[in-house]
């Protein structure tokens, strides 16, 4: 054993140059491979070991049936997008704005955080058809409202704690300048928090979408993913129903990557200021 | 007490610093802190003072009641016949901490204009003053880099020209030439005598090192620590010349010992004291070599 790891670092440099190669390939085959084992599993589960397609649908089957309803697919998605974006650019303007709030002035600071506290631990699944037999069967206020919250507590956490990042030196040289407050926001504390505001974003970003998909499935119009969902499942078309559950992973990837992007590109270097 | 206290009101300008019965304690979840005891200290204009003595002595608290970072439990302050507020409103003065304190979003450039796009000063403008800040600090290639693609060294002097930037009358500067290399540090140490000599400028100079205070300044304050007093003021006797040659001088060697013998007398057990370290071995090497010259 250690014989073997002295020699592997003995060759190190002429390795490493290979690996890291191979590494980035590796990147992108690894989770190709483990879906195409999985959903080769599945497939023999359902066709050789005869699994019920009743109970487990095939994966040929749901992606036939993604195909098939692939417009209807695509509505569902842009409309349940909406409402996760719009719940989400929403909740994090309250969460930054609160956030600034709070990091200036101890008492918004004492009084915001046991509501934060509270929101955090509303149970959305409650929550939903409350809001949609408030808000009436046609409006997709309840989703957005829903994103919006699901959004708002993690966005709210993080920036909070980026304002809080502010380094003293850093204080002590806008005092120096006798900086305005405004001069004091742009030049130090905003880019110091920055980095943290869009980890939060991130963070909410899956959140706002599931949230949206939840709160669909709890009644109000449909035409939603969610909606769909609910109603494919309780017709018994379960390979329809996961067609749509995967239309639903591809929506929250789709947050997921554009909020990572945009994350890297406001930590990039310069970026700031 | 030996302070040197300037009673009578200054001719034409006023000083540029005068400390009067300064006391400063420190609440912390273990008791007090004494960090300063009865600081009387004046810094006449265009006055280069340095301030040495063991680590945690009070310098740089000393220094940040000065720039109004800090404010003194007894005692007060005046900064060009001011007080301290309103003088660093005012802009009196540039300060250089002990940290350089670099933004690191911005590019050094960016760092060395700050003071100067705060305070309005037209892009253009901004620019010249840049350049010409960074070549005097050696550092005209790196305008572009990002403060972490710098050594420690770099980012002292992007401080040092930060600081420099509005000309002040008044600099403040809180061991700018710690993290230099001996080279750098005389050459640093050169160029700072030709801007106070160009602008005027009182300077108050924290260092460690009694060759740099004694080469830079009209006058050393030796301190002492637990509770920060100041031990003595030495004058230096070296005519206001401060060239190459000077460091070969005799007298140059006698201001070192004494400097070094204030310090020791405020400490008779030797050089056990934290500050030891960075004083005792400069100091070692030094009076040697002053001692063979004579
Ligand atoms: N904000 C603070 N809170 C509590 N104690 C402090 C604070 N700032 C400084 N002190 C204490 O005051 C004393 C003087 O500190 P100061 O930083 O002025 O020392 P110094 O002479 O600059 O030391 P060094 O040469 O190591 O930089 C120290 O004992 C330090 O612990
Ligand atoms: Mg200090």
């Amino acid at each position: 054993m250690s014989t073997a790891a002295v020699s592997r670092r003995g060759t190190a440099p002429g390795r490493k140059a290979m690996s890291a190669r191979t590494e980035s390939w590796l990147r992108i085959i690894a989770p190709v491979a483990v879906g195409a084992i999985v959903l080769g599993g599945w497939q023999f589960l359902v066709t050789v070991v005869g699994v019920s397609e009743y109970l487990l649908p095939s994966p040929a089957s749901i992606a036939t049936q993604f195909v098939e309803y692939l417009p209807s697919i695509l509505s569902a998605m842009y409309i349940t997008g909406m409402n996760a974006l719009i719940g989400l650019l929403v909740g994090s303007i309250l969460g930054i704005g609160l956030a600034a709030l709070a990091a200036n002035s101890r008492l918004v600071d004492g009084m915001s955080a046991p509501i934060v506290a509270s929101i955090a631990v509303i149970p959305i699944v409650a929550l939903a058809p409350v809001l949609n037999s408030m808000f009436g069967a046609d409006s997709q206020f309840s989703r957005q409202a829903i994103a919006a919250l699901a959004t708002f507590v993690p966005v709210f956490i993080n920036t909070l704690r980026g304002f809080r990042q502010t380094r003293a030196v850093h204080r002590d040289l806008m005092r120096v300048y006798a900086a305005s407050p405004g001069q004091v926001l742009r030049t130090v504390t905003l880019p110091t928090a920055k980095p943290f505001i869009f980890t939060g974003i991130r963070i909410a970003s899956s959140l706002a979408v599931i949230s949206a998909l939840v709160a669909e499935y709890f009644g109000g119009p449909r035409g939603g993913l969610g909606g769909l969902i609910s109603t494919s499942a309780a017709s018994s078309a379960y390979a329809r129903a996961w067609a749509y559950v995967v239309a639903s992973i591809v929506l929250g990837l789709l947050f997921y990557v554009a909020t990572l992007a945009l994350e890297r590109l406001a930590n990039r270097r310069g970026g700031g200021s | 007490m030996n302070q040197a206290q300037h009673g009578a009101p200054s001719q034409t300008t006023a000083d540029a610093v005068t400390v009067t019965g300064v006391d400063k304690t420190f609440d912390t979840r273990s008791g007090q802190v004494h960090a300063l005891q009865g600081i009387n200290l004046t810094v006449k204009a265009g006055e280069f003072v340095s301030l040495i003595g063991p680590s945690g002595c009070g310098k740089s608290t000393l220094m940040r009641i000065i720039a109004d970072l800090d404010q003194p439990t007894a005692g007060s302050v005046a900064v060009f016949g001011k007080s301290a507020g309103q003088a660093r409103l005012d802009q009196d003065y540039g300060i250089a901490f002990q940290q350089a304190g670099l933004l690191p979003w911005r590019t050094v450039a960016a760092n060395v204009g700050l003071p100067l796009e705060l305070h309005g000063v037209g892009s253009a403008a901004r620019a010249a003053r840049v350049a010409e800040l960074l070549s005097m600090v050696g550092l005209t290639e790196f305008a572009d880099r990002y403060p972490d693609q710098l050594s420690g060294g770099m980012q002292q002097r992007v401080a040092i020209a930060r600081s420099l930037a509005e000309s002040p009358s008044l600099l403040l500067m809180d061991e700018p030439f710690g993290a230099l290399d001996e080279m750098t540090r005389e050459r640093m140490q050169t160029e700072l005598v030709r801007i106070c000599a160009e602008t005027q400028a009182a300077v108050v100079f924290v260092t460690h090192s009694i060759p740099e205070a004694v080469y830079l300044s009209d006058r050393v304050v030796v301190m002492s620590a637990r509770p920060g007093r100041i031990q003595e003021i030495v004058p230096m006797r070296l005519d206001g010349e401060r060239t190459e040659s000077l460091r070969e001088d005799t007298r140059y060697f006698e201001m070192i010992t004494a400097v070094r013998e204030a310090l020791h007398g405020g400490n008779p057990g030797g050089g056990i004291a934290t500050g030891g370290l960075a004083t005792g071995s400069v100091a070692a090497s030094a009076p040697v070599r002053g001692a063979e010259t004579r």
